[in-house]
């Protein structure tokens, strides 16, 4: 039981803190070049309708059986985990672009300032509305982890609490450093919420189904340690391929030239 | 009508991204180990194995792609 709400907060946090980092960096972006008033008004709207979001639907969640709710999450919570995870070993192993924060900022700024001023009751719209579409679409996903681990584990106040405290903190560091963050290792954390995605949405969709893992949630960490193993063996393989394809490349534009 | 079509493109982006086959090679799965479970016991490794395999296949697919 330690072990599943550990990897609960643990799993929230990451997830808040990957999204927030991303929502974080277009904030930034549209606040110095549009200013800051529509920017936040956007951000805060934003963040509060994806807090009714949760409140709403937790509870209507929690009313269903838990074996069906299992089932249904788990397999969504599975396929949404598989997705993460692709993408992050894709990119760990050479085939998929990281994500460039700097490049990323730039691009929304100069987007920003090329736009005309609609300014409308005192309110400049268009700062309002990416703010309010950026932050709501990074934290829709969160929201989803959120509601789906917190409901099948019944501690829906602890998943919001982890992802809480990555919002909390990755907006404290932000406005102290004033620059998007760059540092954070967001392919890293994107691979480990894959990972922790579909531990709990294999085990949860196989549960749900009746079948009983052995070692009852204890296996849960078995899991983990075995999807960890083959991604980090999938990501090896891939950076093998990615290497020698390059190698294969340049051997034969060598040939041509 | 386009709001209902985009709305629904939204959601099937959201979760199940750019390899269908690895969600409805999940559901399959599922199936195939609840219709397990009520013959053989210890049914829980076949989404186990289904789940490896399916991402290594998603992977395979798309690096030959790249």
């Amino acid at each position: 039981m330690m072990t599943s709400m550990v990897m609960l907060i643990l799993a929230a946090f990451l997830a808040s803190a990957v999204e927030a980092v991303e929502a974080f960096t277009l904030v930034l972006a549209v606040g110095v070049t549009r200013g800051w008033r529509s920017t936040l008004i956007g951000a805060g709207t934003a963040t509060l309708t994806l807090a009714a979001v949760i409140a709403a639907f937790g509870p209507a969640l929690s009313l269903m059986p838990i074996d069906a709710l299992r089932v249904m999450v788990g397999t969504l919570l599975l396929i949404f985990g598989l997705q993460w995870l692709r993408k992050a070993i894709l990119r760990a192993g050479g085939y998929k672009a990281l994500r460039d924060e700097d490049a990323y900022y730039l691009a929304e700024r100069a987007a920003a300032r090329a736009a005309g001023l609609t300014r409308r009751a005192g309110m400049d719209w268009y700062a309002f509305t990416l703010a309010f579409k950026g932050v709501f679409l990074e934290g829709l996903e969160v929201a989803f982890i959120v509601l789906t681990f917190g409901t099948s584990q019944g501690s829906l106040p602890l998943a919001v609490l982890g992802a809480g405290i990555a919002l909390v903190l990755v907006v404290i560091v932000g406005v102290l450093v004033h620059e998007p963050l760059r540092r954070v290792p967001e392919n890293t954390m994107k691979f480990a919420v894959g990972v922790m995605l579909a531990t709990f949405g294999l085990f949860w969709s196989v549960e749900g189904t009746g079948i009983a893992w052995p070692g009852a949630d204890g296996a849960l960490l078995g899991i983990l340690v075995v999807l960890t193993l083959v991604s980090l063996g999938l990501v090896a393989v891939l950076r093998w391929r990615h290497a020698r394809h390059a190698l294969h490349t340049a051997s034969t534009a060598g040939m041509g030239a | 009508m386009t709001s209902v079509k985009n709305f629904l493109r939204f959601w099937y982006d959201f979760i199940v991204g750019d390899d269908w086959i690895v969600a409805a090679g999940v559901v399959v799965a599922l199936a195939v180990s609840a219709a397990l479970a009520r013959r053989v016991l210890h049914a829980w490794w076949v989404m186990l194995v289904a789940v490896v395999v399916l991402l290594a296949a998603s992977l395979w697919r798309e690096t030959r792609r790249s």
